[in-house]
């Protein structure tokens, strides 16, 4: 995505967003430059530390899905019992929506930052889990055995092959799920919590009424996945060079 | 130098492909291991690298059993033997980097990250004629180019032992005959030891000084045929040469 595209963009939603709010003339949807306003007073409030106990959350699960996800994904490409035993059960668990599981995580886990980072990382893991896999298994085992024969053991296979073979698909996993994980994430703080972008996004919009606040907390979210999705893309810039030469 | 004794090997679930044999190569020698698809070609080369281990007999090099690869021994394989993520001049130093990774007691990391040694490898690229691709990556380069680039890393070990699966079969004829005479230069130059597996009588003829015949597995003995005039300039347009493909051609069809 080029930054030109991305503001223009930016100015034909706007746009659109103004006309529709001008038409409508409702409460309910504020026009761009209320809410603008809205932004630069919430900002100076606690807008900032809701957008930081988001990103907290977004940011450990996805960290610890990679951590999990993407050795057993290579463990199951390269292995081939160990993928025998346990793709069935990931292809039965893969398709379900995880949100179901939220009262269960609540219940298990509590109603602290855990459960909530729990959700998100349950979404991720699957993801990761599958495409690394699939990488894993597409690996030729001539360039394996090719750098065995260089002299690599356990360890240098793992630094010189498989993490690097593995990276693209951990990056496209999570260009995948960052979508995803935002909306999962909004909803995890709809509960037991009085912290986080999903919790004041809620409560500007149900319980004050001041939509103009409760779109800035939209358009924080909004950033918080920009921000991620770009994150990613630098990272996949950076890593994967040989991914972009013609 | 180099030598197989009563060797016995199978995979799983299948009849063995070598049963108790036994073969040796000298040191500086130069062979061609030919024989039809599934003969054991490729299992041999692993066996000689320590890639596989035989379920009886041994795998000697100078008089020493093999148990792991070596590190004079150098393996090119037809293809995907290069990583697709590191450039040419990374991935000839792959196997000086991971003589550094492990340290000095080929076990524990050194403590301070070494740098990797460019300047030897450099020299390689040079040699090879791929210096200006050095920063390329392995999908920029023709078949050739990826050739000759893991032969440079291959010999910025140096080895004293060239083991290569089918390196050429993938090529045009004239980049394979160009690299076929490249192998015999660089053999001669370094006094390297070479073993080479094929499925082209041409290229066991071109290359081999001496031949080895794989037959159907399991195979018990080895057939060898030699071929003094190989790399010989010219080799190619002799009689010599015809008759030797001849002749291959027949003893393969009564294997």
């Amino acid at each position: 995505m080029k930054r030109r595209d991305l503001f223009f963009a930016v100015i034909a939603l706007i746009v659109a967003w103004a006309l529709a709010a001008l038409v409508l003339d409702k409460a309910i949807l504020p026009t761009p430059w209320a809410v603008g306003a809205a932004l630069v007073k919430e900002l100076g409030r606690d807008l900032p530390l809701h957008f930081l106990f988001s990103l907290w959350r977004v940011g450990a699960s996805t960290l610890l899905a990679v951590a999990l996800a993407a050795p057993a994904g290579l463990a199951m490409g390269q292995l081939k019992r160990l993928d025998r035993l346990f793709m069935p059960v990931v292809y039965l668990l893969y398709p379900i929506p995880k949100i179901v599981f939220v009262p269960i995580i609540l219940l298990m886990l509590g109603f602290g930052d855990l459960s909530k980072i729990a959700i998100i990382f349950l979404i991720l893991f699957f993801q990761i889990l599958v495409l690394v896999r699939d990488q894993a298994t597409a690996l030729r085992p001539e360039l394996v055995q090719s750098v065995r024969s260089l002299g690599a053991g356990r360890r240098a296979l793992f630094r010189f092959v498989y993490l690097p073979a593995s990276l693209p698909a951990i990056l496209t996993a999570l260009r995948q799920s960052v979508g995803t994980a935002v909306a999962v994430l909004y909803v995890t703080e709809l509960f037991a919590t009085k912290w986080g972008l999903g919790y004041y996004i809620w409560y500007k919009g149900s319980t004050q009424a001041n939509y103009a606040a409760m779109y800035a907390g939209v358009a924080a979210m909004s950033v918080l996945g920009l921000g991620l999705y770009f994150t990613v893309d630098w990272l996949e810039r950076r890593l994967c060079r040989w991914k972009y030469v013609e | 130098m180099l030598s197989l004794a009563s060797v016995t090997f199978a995979y799983p679930h299948t009849p063995p492909v070598f049963e108790g044999f036994s073969w040796r190569a000298a040191s500086g020698e130069s062979w061609a291991v030919l024989g039809p698809s599934g003969c054991g070609k490729t299992t041999l080369l692993y066996l000689l690298a320590g890639l596989r281990t035989p379920s009886a007999g041994r795998v000697l090099v100078h008089g020493q059993t093999l148990t792991r690869p070596r590190p004079q021994t150098g393996l090119i394989l037809q293809d995907y033997g290069l990583l697709p993520w590191a450039t040419v001049r990374q991935n000839a130093a792959l196997g000086l980097r991971l003589r550094r990774f492990y340290g000095p007691d080929g076990k524990h990391a050194p403590r301070q990250p070494a740098e990797v040694p460019t300047a030897g490898v450099d020299a390689w690229l040079e040699r090879l004629g791929i210096a200006s691709f050095a920063d390329k990556f392995p999908a920029q380069l023709s078949g050739g180019q990826r050739q000759r680039t893991a032969i440079a890393r291959t010999l910025a070990l140096q080895p004293d032992l060239l083991l290569m699966d089918e390196p050429f079969s993938s090529l045009d004829a004239p980049t394979r005959e160009n690299l076929q005479a490249l192998t015999h230069d660089l053999c001669a130059e370094n006094n390297l030891t070479l073993v080479v597996v094929t499925h082209t009588i041409e290229e066991a003829a071109v290359l081999g000084k001496q031949i080895l015949l794989l037959g159907q597995a399991p195979n018990r003995s080895p057939r060898v045929i030699p071929n003094p005039g190989a790399g010989s300039p010219g080799f190619r347009e002799r009689a010599e040469y015809a008759e030797i493909c001849r002749e291959l051609r027949s003893q393969m069809g009564n294997v």
